[in-house]
């Protein structure tokens, strides 16, 4: 790899850094914007709208995002980490104010003509924070207790905002994308399982404060059949829908589980589900086969990295990324039970695909800076 | 890598480790979830296929097409024609009121179908089509068509419903079909789709009730594909399902429009019969009702009106009227007479009244008929000599003749609703009064009266079998079904002697066709066409001593339920007998007065429509075809 700094001993400037920028990975992630496009394409009976062409403008929009935000020094965004984060904390407070209620849950601000979802942008702004604050700390002071306040308060905070909104599916992806930053950061693995342990002991309490919908979501998974008209009927009609495709599936814009309406919100969070049924198991796993690239590209990033915010950041994003096509490629397959997580770049919805784009920026920016030493710094607060 | 100092060196190596353990951790996900997605997409893939062909495809269940009833020429009796109906899906309209209101703009919706309507709503599920309004004119389809989009949940439908060619002639043969009632359905075990049908009927009287299961034919099915809201996106396949069968009835329509004319107005009935296989050619009710008002639902006013009728159009009165067959009696007790070894030239002198012990049996004619012998005891139709013939014949044998000729059973007839009657004895009075049997009551069953009743079906059948020769036959209605004729098994000679019938036969010859029988004034007289017949006045009160001494009150001037049923049976032609009749008329009067020239009137148009006769004694036809036009 060309490293410019090595050999000029100068500052990266942007035509060096549009030379370093991994073309390639903006190509993988058009790809499978592409295969949601053709299945927003698909929902719609053939046509561009209502969904496939915003889809598109939205993903050209993210792509300009991310090239933007991975043009940014590294070192710029460490430096507007807290800041980012203080910002983002201030807004899911602001939701739980002044939030418009939407689907049961209040997750949306009002922000002039736009619709803001904060959750989102805390999804980022934790990972920037705990990946600034774990950037000053050494393995040893990462165990010390004291040393855990700050990063555990980092990620209470916003998961308490969000649980009260409530949405407990954020709430969960914030938890883990936290803890994940905490493991890769080096805490101890006995941290871990007493706070697994913790968390078991914690369940029942936990499920007597659920809502009745909530509580239900999970009985519906434990036994989908248990109300094949009412709650089970999501899981159900998906699961039809995916084993009716079969190998092959039933052909392009051939689904009858979706055509006819059994299915639900195939657009958003259903869309794997048409996807299976129509393109089969070939088409699935096409697709889990770009996002496992996905994935082992952003794992190389974070390994090549030489700092250690870099490397925290883009591990958070990767994980993340994970996290959202794990949960919901594995609802709609009846693995998990049905929480509103929609597939990333493929599931139509401007927010994530935007706050998504934005993440992929910040993976693109460690990639480009890469070779940027930081410096620990005198403190995590620097 | 190599640069990377000290203390930093460590947590880098940690971090590596643990970034490689994640990576592994999600391939290990990535694994589960193409596991999962064989299991799905290859394992399971049948199961799930037919659960989404379950989903999408929905199988509609076609009405077949009700069986025509044809008289035995062929003539439509009962056929469907086209129904033009409007159908509510509760579920597609928010308010069912409001739709309602819309709609009975078009069409008349009363308060009692409104009623009906929201039961229905009520009963079925939220998807089923209702029908609201039925028989709709031309003109309020088109309506009911055009302002669609406006009627929420309301469809225009076309089925098939019945079409009654004849109204309240028919009614006591073919009965009626109505819409499916709860109890119908319960009846069916509850697993007959079909009955579930909007607009659906089932016979429920009459041949429609006996044939049901035959007229119904076999449901089709079409094969929808639809949507998740049950809205019908294309017809995938389509099984027209197996029409009804035809039913054939031996019914000739033009003699029984004749024998419907005859008797309308009055409350009476009427069977005419073929003697020599009991194919009944007429079977006649009257008053009777409108079966396709029953069809598309009888108006409250209207249903009432039939309910309070003091000449009961719902009671089938040729088989569910029961009546003393009066001296009409007399033909099957001459018969079982002379089984029993009365000689029918013994003469028995009538005085006008009957002592036996101490109680007198008088004769309807005041001062007697003088000597008689059976020929002219039934010519005459002399009471005191069936008085004196019964007594010395015995009940038994008087009971044992008349349920051998087809009196007090039911022949499973093919109109349901038969009953039995009275054919009394001394078990029979046992089991029934608790008493022992009198040697009045033998005298007065020798004529008729007392406990003995029959319907005009059974004396028909009598008649019959007094004429045919003395077979068993048995009544029947239904020819021929689905295309081929209904087996009949020969009727079964009885143990009677050609010669007992031969008395009775000659003594009804004497009734009609001798001067001074008592049907002398309604013989027919053109040649080869005589009927023989008798009489018989069934008297329905008591007549005191009182009355009869100064004179009995004569029928026209007691007030109408008071009067004597008048009754007359035939077979004709006498020289070779083909046909029996028999007529009865509630408080018509006496026999000879009001039921013989009616049943006279009936048979000749009878043997005018004969074939075979025709050829004898009609070969221009002329005569035939007034009474079809007629």
């Amino acid at each position: 790899m060309l490293d410019l700094r090595r050999f000029t001993g100068r500052e990266m400037r942007i035509s060096d850094k549009l030379i370093e920028f991994n073309w390639g990975f903006l190509l993988l992630l058009a790809a499978i914007a592409s295969i949601g496009f053709a299945m927003l394409y698909s929902v719609a009976d053939g046509s561009f709208s209502p969904w496939a062409l915003r889809q598109m403008i939205r993903f050209a929009v993210g792509a300009g995002v991310l090239l933007v935000v991975a043009m940014i020094d590294l070192r710029l965004w460490m430096q507007l980490a807290y800041p980012i984060y203080g910002v983002a904390l201030a807004l899911v407070a602001a939701v739980d104010i002044f939030g418009v209620t939407g689907m049961g849950a209040q997750r949306w601000l009002d922000v002039g003509p736009i619709q803001l979802q904060p959750s989102e942008i805390m999804k980022i702004a934790l990972l920037l924070a705990l990946a600034r604050y774990f950037h000053g700390l050494t393995l040893e002071e990462v165990s010390r207790l004291r040393n855990l306040v700050i990063p555990l308060l980092i990620i209470i905070i916003p998961v308490g905002l969000v649980v009260k909104q409530p949405d407990l599916g954020t709430a969960i992806l914030l938890t883990a994308s936290g803890a994940v930053i905490f493991f890769a950061a080096g805490l101890r693995w006995r941290y871990f399982i007493i706070s697994g342990a913790a968390v078991l002991a914690a369940v029942p309490i936990v499920w007597s404060r659920l809502h009745d919908y909530q509580r239900n979501r999970v009985f519906t998974f434990l036994d989908p059949e248990r109300d094949p008209m009412g709650a089970g009927y999501h899981i159900l009609q998906s699961k039809i829908a995916l084993g009716s495709g079969g190998v092959f599936g039933k052909g392009f814009m051939q689904g009858t589980q979706s055509h006819l309406n059994f299915l639900p919100e195939k657009h958003t969070d259903f869309i794997f589900t048409m996807l299976g049924e129509e393109l089969g198991l070939v088409g699935g796993l096409l697709l889990l086969s770009l996002y496992f690239i996905v994935l082992m590209f952003s794992l190389n990033v974070s390994l090549d990295c030489r700092n250690q915010f870099g490397r925290l950041l883009s591990l958070g994003v990767s994980v993340t990324f994970f996290f959202y096509v794990f949960i919901n490629t594995a609802m709609v397959m009846g693995l998990l039970p049905v929480v509103g997580v929609p597939l990333p770049l493929v599931s139509y919805g401007g927010t994530s695909m935007l706050s998504l784009m934005f993440a992929f920026g910040l993976l693109m920016s460690v990639y480009i800076h890469r070779n940027q030493e930081i410096p620990r710094g005198p403190s995590a607060f620097w | 890598m190599g640069q990377i100092q000290g203390r930093d060196g460590s947590r880098y190596k940690t971090f590596s480790r643990r970034a490689m353990l994640l990576g592994g951790a999600q391939g290990l996900a990535f694994v589960v979830l193409a596991g999962r997605m064989y299991y799905l997409q290859v394992l399971k893939t049948d199961e799930y296929t037919m659960l989404a062909e379950e989903n999408r495809v929905n199988v509609r269940l076609l009405a077949p097409l009700r069986g025509n009833i044809v008289d035995r020429y062929g003539t439509p009796l009962a056929t469907n024609r086209q129904n033009y109906r409007a159908v509510l899906i509760p579920e597609q309209t928010p308010d069912i009121d409001a739709t309602l209101d819309k709609l009975s703009r078009i069409v008349a919706i009363s308060d009692y179908d409104r009623r009906k309507i929201m039961r229905d709503v009520k009963r079925l599920p939220r998807f089923f089509p209702i029908t609201v309004a039925e028989d709709l004119t031309w003109d309020q389809f088109a309506q009911v068509n055009i302002n669609e989009p406006d009627l929420a949940g309301v469809a225009p439908d076309v089925g098939e419903t019945r079409n009654y060619h004849y109204g309240a002639e028919l009614a006591h043969v073919i009965g009626y079909v109505s819409p499916v009632s709860e109890s119908d359905i319960d009846k069916a075990g509850g697993d007959e789709p079909l009955l579930r049908l909007p607009g659906f009927r089932t016979g429920k009287l009459g041949i429609e009730k006996k044939y049901d299961a035959e007229l119904r034919g076999v449901a089709g099915a079409s094969h929808v594909e639809v949507n998740a809201y049950g809205r019908v996106i294309r017809e995938l396949s389509k099984d027209p399902g197996k029409p009804g069968e035809e039913v054939v009835l031996t019914l000739d329509m033009a003699v029984q429009k004749a024998a419907w004319e005859r008797l309308e107005g009055q409350s009476a009935s009427a069977v005419v019969m073929d003697i020599r296989n009991g194919d009944v050619m007429a079977f006649v009710s009257t008053p009777a009702y409108d079966p396709s008002q029953f069809n598309m639902g009888y108006g409250e006013k209207a249903y009432k009106a039939l309910l309070n009728d003091p000449y009961l159009p719902l009671v089938n009165k040729a088989i569910a009227g029961l009546y003393p067959p009066g001296s009409t009696f007399k033909t099957v007790v001459a018969v079982g007479a002379v089984e029993a070894g009365v000689d029918p030239e013994q003469r028995v002198f009538c005085s006008g009244s009957y002592r036996l012990g101490n109680h007198d049996f008088h004769c309807w004619k005041k001062g007697g008929h003088g000597s008689m012998n059976m020929h002219d005891a039934i010519k005459h139709s002399c009471d005191v000599f069936f008085y004196d013939t019964a007594k010395r014949m015995g009940i038994d044998a008087i009971e044992a003749t008349a349920k051998k000729f087809g009196l007090g059973q039911a022949y499973d007839f093919d109109v349901p609703g038969e009953k039995m009657g009275v054919v009394p004895g001394r078990d029979w009075k046992l089991a029934t009064q608790g008493t022992s049997w009198q040697q009045g009551e033998t005298v007065i069953t020798g004529i008729g009266q007392g406990f003995v009743l029959t319907n005009p079906l059974q004396l028909a059948v009598m008649t019959s079998r007094l004429a045919n020769g003395g077979y068993a036959v048995k009544p029947r209605l239904v020819r021929a079904m689905g295309g081929s004729l209904v087996p009949q098994p020969k009727p079964l000679k009885m143990d009677v002697k050609d010669e007992s019938l031969a008395v009775a036969m000659g003594g009804m010859n004497g009734v009609s066709n001798e001067i001074g029988g008592t049907a002398y004034r309604s013989r027919i007289t053109e040649p080869g066409m005589a009927l023989a017949g008798k009489t018989g006045t069934a008297q329905v009160r008591r007549i005191s001593k009182a009355e009869r001494d100064s004179g009995v009150i004569r029928n026209e001037n007691l007030e109408w339920r008071q009067r004597d049923h008048a009754l007359f049976i035939a077979f004709a032609p006498v020289q070779a007998p083909r046909y029996a009749i028999s007529v009865v008329i509630e408080h018509g009067g006496s026999g000879s007065g009001a039921a013989a020239p009616v049943a006279r009137d009936i048979m000749r148009a009878m043997l005018l429509r004969d074939p075979e006769l025709q050829q004898a004694i009609d070969p221009s036809g002329a005569a035939a075809r007034k009474i079809k036009e007629s």
